[in-house]
C-alpha cells in the first residue's frame, strides 16, 4: 500500500521506486500496485452492495412495504448480488493473487504485466455501466443476477448496459486467469516443483483454469440475450421456436463452477493461515491438492441442481442429485484436513486465525444446507424461498468474505509493515461472527417455513425472523468500520503505527514471502530467490524439517 | 519448464475462444438431445403421419388443456372443453377459440407444451393451428380445430396429459419476415 517508497533498505537500489501521484497508479504495471488497486476497489464495491442489502433488509424489517416500491427493491436484489459477486468477492481474490501468487513463488512480477494493469483499469468502467442503470429510465436491471429470460428481456434502457457491464467483467476476470495460469506455471523459482507450491497458489491455479472455462460461456449466454432482445434471434423465445429452459442450462453451466471460483481461493487462504497459528505443517497437503482439482471437475456436471423444479426427466433428477452429493466427499476432506492440522498444534487465537476458525465452522454450516438442497425431492419445497438464501449466504458471507478478512489481517503487517491492533481485529471478529449468525442462521427457518426470495413483503408469520435478521445485517455492516479505519491506519501509519516489523511477521509462518523484509519493497525477487527445506515445510507433512524454526 | 509465456498466454486466448464457441454449441446440442430423448414436453410442429393404428379400447387417458395469452395481452383464448377422454390409437378434434379484442389486426404464434414430459413424443397431430403463424383482424374470433390421437406406445404409467398452448404476439417478426420476400 502506500509508503514503499520511502522503505530504507531497498532491496534493489539499481530500480526506481514507484512514480508519484495519481499516474503511478493508472500506469502502474507493479503487481503490488495493482494488488492494492484491486483490493481497494472491491472493498468500495462490498461498501456500495452493502447499502444495497441494506435497502433490502431496512424493506423486509416488518412486513408490508415500507420504504421503496417493489420495482426498486427487485433492483436492489439484482444489483447487490452482481456487484458483490463480481464486483467484490472476485476482484478481492484476484487482488491477493496479485500481491501473494510472484512472492510465494518467487517471482518479480506476473508474466503479463500491461495485461494486469489493462484487466484492472477495465473494472471501473464496467461498474459505472452498470451502477449508471440506477439512474435511468425504467431504473436497473430487476429480473435477478440470474438474467433469466424472458423477465430479463423485459428490462428498459438499463439491458444493453447489464450485457455490456457482463462482457466488461468477464474480459477482466479472463485476462487476470490468464495472467496467474501463465505465471505460475512458468515463472516459479528454481526448486519450486508444482507439489510443493503453497496451497494458496494451487486452489489459485485451479480457480484461473475455472474462469477460463466459464466466463466465456457466461458472455456467450448474455450475447444470446442481445441478439434475443433487438437482433430477432430466438434463442429463449418461445413464439420463435427457442427455449427459455435453455437459458438457465447455459447459465448454469457457468454458474456453478462461478460458485467455486467464489471459494477455491478461500480455501487456500484457510490452509495458509490455520498452519501458522497452529505451529504445524498443513496436514495432508497432497490430499488437499487433489481434492480442489476433484471439485473443480465436479463443479461441471452438477449445473442442473439449480433446475431441479423446471421439469427434467427422474434420470436427470437423479444424476444431479448424486453429482452434487459427490462433491461433500472432497469438501470434506478438507475440512477434516484443516481440523486435523489443528489437532495437537499449539494454537494461538490472533485475529486472522479467528477469521480462519470462524470460516471453517460456518463455511461447513452452507455445505450441509447446500446437501439438504441437494436432494431433489425436498428442493421442491427448499427452491426460491430464503432457505436457499441462507445456504448461499453462509458459503459466500462467512466463507468467502471471511476468508478475504483473514487475508488482509495475515498479510497487512507484510503489505504495510504495520501491525494492525490486535484488540479491535478481535472485535471485530466477534461482532462480525455474531451478527453474521444473527443476519442468515434465522433465514433457515424463514424459508423451511415458506417465505420466498425476491419479494418485497411477506406474510406476518415470518416477522420475528426477519426483525433479527434486519438487526444482524446492520450490525454487520456498522462492525466492518472497525475493520476499515484498523486497516486505513496500517496503510498510512494513523494513530501512530510505526513500520519495523521483522521479515517473517507471524513466527509459525512458512513460504517465500515471509522472507522478504517488511513492508516488502516495491519490487521482489528480481533474483530467484533459493527456496530452502524451511520454507516448504509451510506445504508438506515432514515435521523433521521444522527443526531451522522454532515449534513452539 | 515452459518458458514462453507469450505462447502459453495466445494458447490460453484460443482456448477462451473456444469455450465461447462452446456456449453457442450448447445450443443445438440441448435441441439435439431434446429431441431424441423428447425430453422438454416440446411437440412437434408439424403435421404427423398416422398410420393404421388398432386402437386400444382397454384404455382410456384424460387429455387436459391449458390455454394461455403471453404477456398479459387481453385477447380470449379458450378450449371447447376443458377436457376429453381418449383411447390410445384413435383420432380426436377439439376446438379451440382465440378472439382478438384489441382494435388493430395482429399476428399470433401458438407454443405446445405436453406434460409429462414423457407424453410429448407420442401425442401425434395432424392438424394444428400450432403449425403457422396465426393472422387476427382488429375484433376477428377464429374456430381452430386441432386432431390428434395418443399413440398406443404411452407409458402404462401415464392415465392424464396436459395439452397446453400459449399464444404469443409475433407481429412485429412477421411483418418483417414478409417485407424480406
Ligand atoms: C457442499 C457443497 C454445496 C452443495 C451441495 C450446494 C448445493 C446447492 C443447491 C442444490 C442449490 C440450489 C438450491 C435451489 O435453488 O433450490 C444451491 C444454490 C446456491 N449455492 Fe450452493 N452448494 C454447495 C456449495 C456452495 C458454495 C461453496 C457456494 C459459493 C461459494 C454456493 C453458492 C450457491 C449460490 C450463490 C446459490 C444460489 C444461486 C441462486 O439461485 O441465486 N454453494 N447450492
Ligand atoms: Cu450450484
Amino acid at each position: 500500500m502506500a509508503h514503499h517508497d520511502t522503505h530504507a533498505d531497498h532491496a534493489h537500489d539499481d530500480h526506481h521506486g514507484p512514480e508519484k501521484g495519481i499516474m503511478r497508479w493508472i500506469k502502474t504495471t507493479n503487481h503490488k500496485d495493482l494488488g492494492t488497486l484491486y483490493l481497494f476497489f472491491a472493498f468500495t464495491m462490498f461498501f456500495i452492495g452493502g447499502l444495497m442489502s441494506l435497502v433490502i433488509r431496512a424493506e423486509l424489517f416488518v412486513p408490508g412495504l415500507q420504504f421503496v416500491q417493489p420495482e426498486f427493491f427487485n433492483q436492489m436484489t439484482t444489483m447487490h448480488a452482481l456487484v458483490m459477486i463480481f464486483g467484490g468477492v472476485m476482484p478481492a481474490f484476484v487482488g491477493l493473487a496479485n500481491w501473494m501468487v510472484p512472492m510465494m513463488i518467487g517471482c518479480s512480477d506476473l508474466a503479463l504485466p500491461r495485461v494486469n494493469n489493462w484487466g484492472f483499469w477495465i473494472l471501473p468502467f464496467a461498474f459505472g455501466l452498470l451502477l449508471s442503470t440506477l439512474f435511468m429510465d425504467g431504473g436497473a436491471p430487476a429480473g435477478g443476477w440470474t438474467m433469466y429470460p424472458p423477465l430479463v428481456l423485459q428490462t428498459g434502457e438499463a439491458f444493453p448496459f447489464l450485457i455490456f457491464a457482463v462482457h466488461l467483467m468477464g474480459i477482466s476476470s479472463i485476462t487476470g486467469a490468464i495472467n496467474v495460469v501463465v505465471t505460475i506455471l512458468n515463472m516459479r523459482a528454481p526448486g519450486m516443483t508444482l507439489l510443493k507450491m503453497p496451497l494458496f497458489v494451487w486452489t489459485w491455479l485451479i480457480t484461473a483454469y475455472l474462469l477460463i472455462a466459464v466466463m466465456p460461456v457466461l458472455a456467450g449466454a448474455v450475447t444470446m440475450l442481445l441478439t434475443d432482445k433487438y437482433f430477432g434471434t430466438s434463442f429463449f423465445t418461445a413464439s420463435g421456436g427457442g427455449d427459455p429452459v435453455l437459458f438457465q442450462h447455459i447459465f448454469w453451466f457457468f454458474g456453478h463452477p462461478e460458485v467455486y471460483i467464489m471459494i477455491l481461493p478461500a480455501f487456500g487462504i484457510v490452509s495458509t493461515i490455520i498452519p501458522t497459528f497452529a505451529r504445524k505443517a498443513l496436514f495432508g497437503y497432497d490430499s488437499m491438492v487433489y481434492a480442489t482439482a476433484s471439485i473443480a471437475f465436479l463443479s461441471f456436471i452438477v449445473w442442473a441442481h439449480h433446475m431441479f423444479t423446471v421439469g427434467m426427466p427422474l434420470a436427470g433428477e437423479l444424476f444431479f442429485m448424486f453429482a452434487t452429493m459427490l462433491i461433500a466427499v472432497p469438501t470434506g476432506v478438507k475440512v477434516f484436513n484443516w481440523v486435523a492440522t489443528m489437532w495437537k498444534g499449539s494454537m494461538t487465537f490472533e485475529t486472522p486465525m479467528l477469521f480462519a476458525l470462524g470460516f471453517v465452522f460456518l463455511f461447513t454450516i452452507g455445505g450441509f444446507s447446500g446437501l439438504m438442497l441437494a436432494i431433489t425431492p425436498v428442493d421442491f419445497q427448499y427452491h426460491d424461498t430464503y432457505f436457499v438464501v441462507a445456504h448461499f449466504h453462509y458459503v459466500l458471507v462467512p466463507g468467502a468474505v471471511f476468508s478475504i478478512i483473514a487475508a488482509v489481517y495475515y498479510w497487512i503487517p507484510k503489505w504495510t509493515g504495520r501491525m494492525y491492533n490486535e484488540f479491535w481485529g478481535k472485535v471485530h471478529f466477534w461482532l462480525s461472527a455474531i451478527f453474521i449468525n444473527l443476519t442468515f442462521f434465522p433465514q433457515h427457518f424463514a424459508g423451511l417455513a415458506g417465505m420466498q426470495r425476491r419479494v418485497p413483503d411477506y406474510a406476518v408469520q415470518f416477522t420475528d425472523w426477519n426483525v433479527i435478521s434486519s438487526i444482524g445485517a446492520f450490525g454487520f455492516f456498522a462492525a466492518q468500520f472497525i475493520f476499515i479505519i484498523n486497516i486505513l491506519a496500517c496503510c498510512y501509519g494513523w494513530f501512530g503505527r510505526k513500520q519495523g516489523l521483522p521479515a517473517r511477521v507471524w513466527e509459525g509462518a512458512h513460504g517465500l514471502e515471509w522472507t522478504v523484509p517488511s513492508p516488502a519493497p516495491y519490487h521482489t525477487f528480481e533474483d530467484p530467490p533459493q527456496v530452502t527445506e524451511a520454507e516448504l515445510t509451510a506445504v508438506h507433512d515432514k515435521t523433521d524439517a521444522l527443526d531451522g524454526h522454532k515449534l513452539a | 519448464m515452459n518458458s514462453n509465456p507469450r505462447r502459453h498466454a495466445l494458447r490460453l486466448v484460443l482456448v477462451t475462444a473456444g469455450m465461447f464457441g462452446f456456449g453457442y454449441a450448447l445450443v443445438p446440442l440441448y435441441n439435439m438431445l431434446c429431441d431424441a430423448f423428447g425430453i422438454n414436453g416440446k411437440v412437434a410442429t408439424t403435421a404427423a403421419r398416422v398410420g393404421t393404428v388398432e386402437v386400444d379400447r382397454s384404455r382410456t387417458v384424460t387429455v387436459e388443456f391449458v390455454t394461455t395469452v403471453n404477456g398479459g395481452r387481453p385477447w380470449k383464448f379458450r378450449a371447447e372443453q376443458a377436457s376429453i377422454d381418449v383411447h390410445p390409437g384413435q383420432l380426436y378434434t377439439v376446438n379451440f377459440y382465440a378472439t382478438n379484442t384489441e382494435g388493430h389486426d395482429l399476428v399470433a404464434q401458438a407454443v405446445p407444451q405436453v406434460a409429462p414430459w414423457d407424453a410429448a413424443k407420442h401425442l401425434r397431430k395432424t392438424e394444428c393451428f400450432c403449425f403457422n403463424n396465426q393472422t387476427f383482424k382488429a375484433g376477428e374470433e377464429k374456430r381452430m380445430p386441432v386432431v390428434f390421437m395418443l399413440d398406443p406406445e404411452l407409458p402404462a404409467y401415464v392415465d392424464r396429459v396436459t395439452l397446453s398452448y400459449t399464444f404469443f404476439d409475433v407481429t412485429d417478426v412477421a411483418m418483417q419476415q414478409n417485407r424480406g420476400t
